[in-house]
């Protein structure tokens, strides 16, 4: 059964169609990717997905349940976390207690909420810097702590909003590495948007295409790097991969 | 963290003990610094926790002191039955300002504003009050010095020393909790960013919400405490944005957001500022409006030199 259910899914602002008619299915357990040019609407589709815009058309369904328009929070608390394409730090707080503040959404106790964080910030490689103010982190660390935030909510579909952009190739595999323990062994469900191609190879099994709001073509990786609409409008002709 | 709790040990003890040096003056020193360590620790938790500011929290102040007052005044209730339905005011008065500002999405200078109005409203409401004697003011009858009358909350200045210094202790202890509890998390998650704290799944209303009830509870005690301390109220005074300011100025100059710095820029204005007045009329210098001059000084110095407030910067150097 599909985890998520996005079905003609359309969001207008001021009259500018950001999405038109979009609709996909997530598997439970899959990695897909959400491709296209910039300002092809896959960031306006996260925030209907996580509950930012409520859509003028469609509907989505997670784990069975019609979610659309419900607010950010609900969502999350329904097992949906997103990061943020501009990251957002609680600059003033610790590494751990960014963490742990998602970490309450699951746990009553600032002790249950520690644990969490502490086993997160591991995974993440981010536990030597748990105490440093997030505001010192450079932008990779960020990053992952966008990633290790949204995880401490334990959600069942993690979206990822251009995690690996800004990351170096090494730092970029880890991310990798990370998001594959995760699917292998707690199942968890990832939807990225995702400029960067190596990463998109690597980890997806399936990938949507999005150009002016509309998808334009769907497969696997190798599948759409050979698709002639999709070179043509995003990666190029001569695009090497 | 022993360190802290040494030093806080040690000025506990110095805080029971001092009546016992301290003649009257000294006594009402200490009670009014106690005083606005208290009610900056309850702005605190509006403002330095949940990041949303408030310029009228003389609102609060003025409504549960009247609440308490003119009930006490007309009814003979005591002020231990007048005091909650004190804190339900202002809670209510509270909630109603919250409810307004979050639900239409009024944040940030916007937000203070309201908070600005409601207090000034509030005033012209009081002025035309005939149950609280309007301008005039309203007068409680003045304690007996020598009699602890706990029931009436009516005794010696040092009671209300003992009663002031239990309710700032209180308040620092809540609010040490806090911090440590979800609530302090979630709070502090909103101020530095909302967006990413709804993300997380929090509930964004309903925390600020809560912050603000809270923050109206606990300031709407020192009303209370305010009415039975001074026994005359004059909207005029009570509601003026000038002691919504007065309520702010120690914690931020303390450090807003912090557990102690409330309490040590409570101590540093009203010393300071008190001891400049006492020291110029010593002199023969009679200035009016020379302590709101010197607020203004200590400000621009702290903002200039201690952005982040004395506090965070005497614990870093004592390495607490």
């Amino acid at each position: 059964m599909s985890l998520l259910v996005v079905q003609n899914i359309g969001k207008s602002f001021r009259g500018l169609k950001a999405v038109s008619d979009a609709s996909f299915e997530i598997p439970e357990g899959a990695i897909n990717a959400l491709i296209g040019p910039n300002g092809a609407g896959k960031t306006t589709i996260f925030n209907v997905i996580a509950g930012v815009f409520s859509p003028d058309a469609g509907k989505i369904s997670f784990q069975g349940k019609e979610i659309q328009g419900l607010r950010p929070d609900q969502i999350c608390a329904a097992g949906i976390g997103r990061t943020f394409q501009i990251v957002k730090p609680f600059a003033g707080l610790s590494v751990l207690d960014n963490v742990m503040v998602g970490g309450f959404l699951r746990e009553r106790t600032a002790a249950g909420s520690r644990e969490v964080a502490r086993t997160i910030l591991k995974k993440l490689d981010l536990h030597g810097k748990a105490n440093l103010p997030a505001s010192s982190l450079t932008l990779p660390d960020r990053k992952r702590l966008e990633v290790a935030r949204a995880l401490a909510t334990r959600p069942r579909l993690l979206l990822l909003d251009e995690v690996m952009a800004g990351l170096r190739p090494t730092e970029c595999d880890l991310m990798i590495e990370v998001f594959r323990g995760l699917a292998r062994s707690e199942g968890l469900t990832i939807l990225l948007i995702e400029h960067v191609m190596r990463a998109v190879m690597a980890l997806a099994q399936h990938v949507g295409v999005l150009h002016h709001g509309v998808v334009i073509a769907r497969g696997t990786p190798a599948e759409i790097v050979r698709n002639p609409a999709v070179l043509e409008c995003y990666l190029g002709e001569e695009t090497e991969i | 963290m022993r360190r802290e709790f040494l030093l806080l040990g040690i000025l506990a003890i110095a805080l029971i003990a001092f009546p016992a040096f301290a003649g009257p003056y000294a006594l009402s020193v200490a009670t009014l610094i106690l005083y606005f360590a208290y009610t900056g620790q309850a702005w605190n938790v509006m403002m330095g926790f949940a990041g949303q500011l408030s310029l009228g929290h003389s609102l609060y102040v003025g409504v549960a002191a009247y609440v308490a007052g003119g009930l006490f005044y007309h009814l003979g209730l005591g002020p231990w039955a007048g005091l909650w339905l004190a804190v339900l005011a202002c809670v209510a008065f509270g909630l109603l300002i919250g409810f307004l500002a979050f639900r239409f999405g009024i944040s940030g200078v916007y937000f203070a504003l309201l908070t600005i109005a409601f207090a000034e409203f509030t005033r012209i409401g009081f002025d035309h009050l005939d149950w609280t004697g309007g301008p005039g003011g309203m007068f409680l009858k003045v304690a007996q010095r020598d009699t602890w009358d706990l029931l009436n909350f009516r005794g010696p200045p040092l009671m209300y020393y003992y009663a002031i210094l239990f309710l700032a202790a209180a308040a620092l202890a809540l609010c040490a909790w806090l911090l440590k509890s979800k609530a302090g998390y979630y709070w502090q998650a909103i101020r530095e960013n909302e967006e990413a704290a709804q993300a997380l799944g929090i509930n964004t209303f309903r925390w600020k919400m809560l912050a603000v009830a809270l923050s109206a509870a606990m300031t709407a005690v020192s009303g209370v405490f305010f009415a039975f301390y001074y026994n005359n109220l004059f909207p005029e005074q009570i509601f003026n944005i000038s002691r919504s300011i007065e309520i702010i100025l120690g914690p931020i100059i303390g450090g807003i957001g912090t557990l102690f710095g409330p309490i040590l820029g409570a101590a540093v204005l009203t010393l300071l500022s008190d001891g400049l007045t006492d020291g110029l009329a010593a002199l023969g210098w009679e200035i009016p409006g020379i302590k709101q001059v010197f607020y203004g000084v200590v400000l621009l110095a702290v903002v200039i030199f201690l952005p982040n407030g004395i506090w965070p910067f005497i614990s870093k150097k004592l390495k607490l």
